[in-house]
């Protein structure tokens, strides 16, 4: 008889699982800090690579432009994935709740691609716009998501008790609907604007010749050759990513509950 | 004097009729209960009344007003709900100024008058809690404060306190009753719970499928129960097949389980046939049992008693303030004994299979038409 201790079989595999992610990580933190400009040696501390970054021109470009990028896109992902959220669920319209799934099941470099197709088809000159609405696009699905999954759990009597004291429909949604959701509102924002931040097929595919962002930056300098400054980049993403990602977690359903 | 008035109210819901051609009458500082099983409508006549819903037909007045197409913000009356709604992103002192708010109170005043009323709950300690931070009693407590804070002419109450554990259920009864003569506000409280309909109404409202089984005063709904329905629903009850066999001045006769005559009052003897056929509905705590036929000991108005002759005991169950026997009747029917155990002797019980014999005022039960 095999006697298999579930509990150290699990404790095993969630170290396998955690190593397998977070290893490659860490390297490249580590490599930020590291003197020798070329291989894997190691040849000292240095803040030498962090120092070159921001006297980058070009990236610190690339970066606001990131930046802005996101902020705006996540900002009107938020309006409207916050309407469509509250309508699938009031209404329950059954085509339509499996539509918003679409951006996120189909693969980037078809929703890139087919992005570029419809650009083009309306003639829409490819740059900063197209790429704002590119993200918006697949941002506004993550943000309806969040908002559906919390009126779900919403006490609906909690909006008839807003109408019942005294306050008329308009009221009632933007006093009692809106602030009660923002939690979830607002993890969702978050996450859209993450991913803005991260993309790179979609942005490749709707982003003009002028114009820039982090990743696509990245891309461009990898071309020449892993860099100690694209380390450097990198944990930097990474540690912005890790604070964004404290914050939507903090912000999960459970906030008020 | 009426404060609601609700006028031959219909309303269909996917083709099922929820209500059907409903009209009651609400007295002013009243406390009215709407009882029923799920489904019955009691919900939907209450949401109806605080302008959720409206009926397909029919009007609803408030204080002679037709108030049948108004929006819930327009009518002045609150509910309180079963959840207890309150606004999850405010505090105890913002959830109570809300109604305030929205009748532009000055700040001053609004300050004022909740204060007032958290004291009234005793709620002051926890006037910067969130909701979340509040445990079910606390909470029911806001939302009630809630409600009364600017005056309503009408408070409606839906299933307010289901969601509590029975200890604190039956401390916020006596709440509720208190708080309901403090301000004298009326209410319209629906439940499905028979017993908080018993001990809290002034007058209650027995709903099933639609329809008002019937409408009294709760002491008249449970011992003269007007239906079959509202025998079964309304706590435990023999319900026996009986046919009237003589119609007399002042009562009628009656031939109850193929068993035993029967007289029994009734105001209007008129209304009933010869050899008409319905119930005879007789509550278990009414009935006294017997080890011998002439034993007097157990009770005091032995002259109206009325004897089957005997019965034998199937099962009985243990209460504690009371025992509740089974018995086996000669024609197989089977009925239900309550026995309170209020005497010093107590423990002795009518074992199974033991032979018994029956006694009961006539009077102390009533009969049913059968519709």
């Amino acid at each position: 008889m095999w006697k298999i201790n579930t509990s150290k079989t699990v404790k095993i595999f969630s170290l396998i699982t955690f190593l397998f992610l977070y290893i490659p990580i860490i390297i490249i933190i580590l490599y930020s800090f590291n003197k020798s400009r070329i291989g894997i040696n190691w040849s000292g501390f240095t803040l030498n690579w962090y120092r070159i970054l921001i006297h980058d021109d070009n990236l610190i470009h690339a970066a606001i432009n990131s930046l802005v990028i996101a902020s705006i896109s996540s900002l009107i992902a938020v309006v409207f994935g916050s309407f469509a959220g509250i309508a699938l669920h009031k209404y329950k319209i059954p085509f339509f709740s499996y539509l918003i799934y679409i951006p996120i099941v189909v693969p980037e470099i078809v929703v890139g691609l087919s992005l570029l197709l419809f650009f083009i088809l309306i003639n829409f000159t490819l740059g900063y716009a197209s790429v704002v609405l590119a993200h918006i696009a697949f941002s506004i699905s993550f943000v309806t998501l969040t908002v559906i999954s919390r009126m779900d759990d919403y006490d609906d009597s909690v909006i008839s008790a807003a109408r019942d004291l005294g306050a008329g429909p308009v009221k009632a949604f933007f006093l009692i609907l809106i602030p009660s959701l923002l939690p979830g509102i607002i993890a969702g924002g978050l996450m859209a604007f993450t991913l803005s931040i991260d993309d790179f097929i979609i942005t490749f595919f709707s982003a003009g010749a002028g114009t820039t962002t982090l990743p696509l930056f990245i891309y461009s300098m990898i071309k020449v050759g892993v860099t100690p400054e694209i380390n450097a980049i990198s944990s930097i993403i990474i540690i912005f990513t890790l604070i964004m990602a404290y914050f939507v977690s903090k912000l999960s359903p459970t906030m008020f509950e | 004097m009426n404060i609601l008035e609700i006028k031959n109210v219909s309303k269909i819901y996917n083709d099922n009729l929820i209500l059907d051609n409903i009209s009651l009458n609400i007295l002013k500082g009243e406390f009215f209960t709407l009882l029923g099983p799920s489904g019955c409508g009691k919900t939907t006549l209450l949401r109806m009344i605080a302008g959720f819903t409206t009926p397909d037909s029919g009007k609803i007045f408030l204080e002679g007003k037709d108030i049948t197409n108004l929006q819930p913000e327009e009518r002045p009356l609150h509910t309180i709900f079963q959840t207890y709604a309150l606004f999850p992103h405010m505090t105890v002192f913002g959830n109570i100024a809300f109604p305030l708010k929205m009748a532009k109170w000055s700040k001053e005043k609004i300050k004022i008058q909740v204060e007032e009323l958290l004291d009234d709950v005793k709620l002051t300690k926890y006037k910067n809690r969130f909701p979340s931070e509040l445990s079910g009693g606390q909470k029911q407590r806001v939302a009630i404060a809630r409600s009364l804070v600017n005056r309503p002419k009408l408070l409606l109450l839906d299933e307010p306190l289901s969601a509590l554990d029975a200890r604190l259920r039956e401390h916020m009864h006596m709440e509720l009753v208190k708080l309901q003569e403090e301000t004298g506000v009326t209410f319209v409280y629906v439940t499905h719970d028979q017993s908080e309909a018993l001990a809290l109404s002034s007058r209650m409202a027995v709903l099933n499928l639609g329809i008002i089984e019937q409408l009294d005063h709760p002491v008249i709904v449970y011992s003269k129960p007007k239906t079959y329905f509202v025998a079964d629903f309304l706590g435990k009850c023999n319900i026996l097949k009986a046919k009237i066999i003589d119609i007399l001045d002042n009562s009628i006769v009656l031939f109850v389980g193929n068993l035993i005559e029967i007289e029994i009052n009734v105001e209007e003897p008129n209304i009933y046939k010869k050899g008409q056929v319905g119930w005879y509905a007789i509550r278990p705590e009414k009935i006294k049992l017997r080890r011998i036929k002439n034993d007097d000991t157990m009770s005091t108005e032995s002259d109206n008693d009325k004897y089957i002759n005997s019965g034998t005991v199937v099962s009985y169950f243990y209460y504690g303030h009371s025992t509740l026997y089974e018995i086996l009747l000669k024609n197989n029917a089977k009925i239900q004994v309550m026995l309170f155990n209020n005497k010093s002797e107590d423990l002795k019980f009518f074992k199974d299979n033991s032979e018994v014999y029956i006694a009961f005022n006539p009077n102390s039960g009533n009969f049913i038409e059968e519709i």
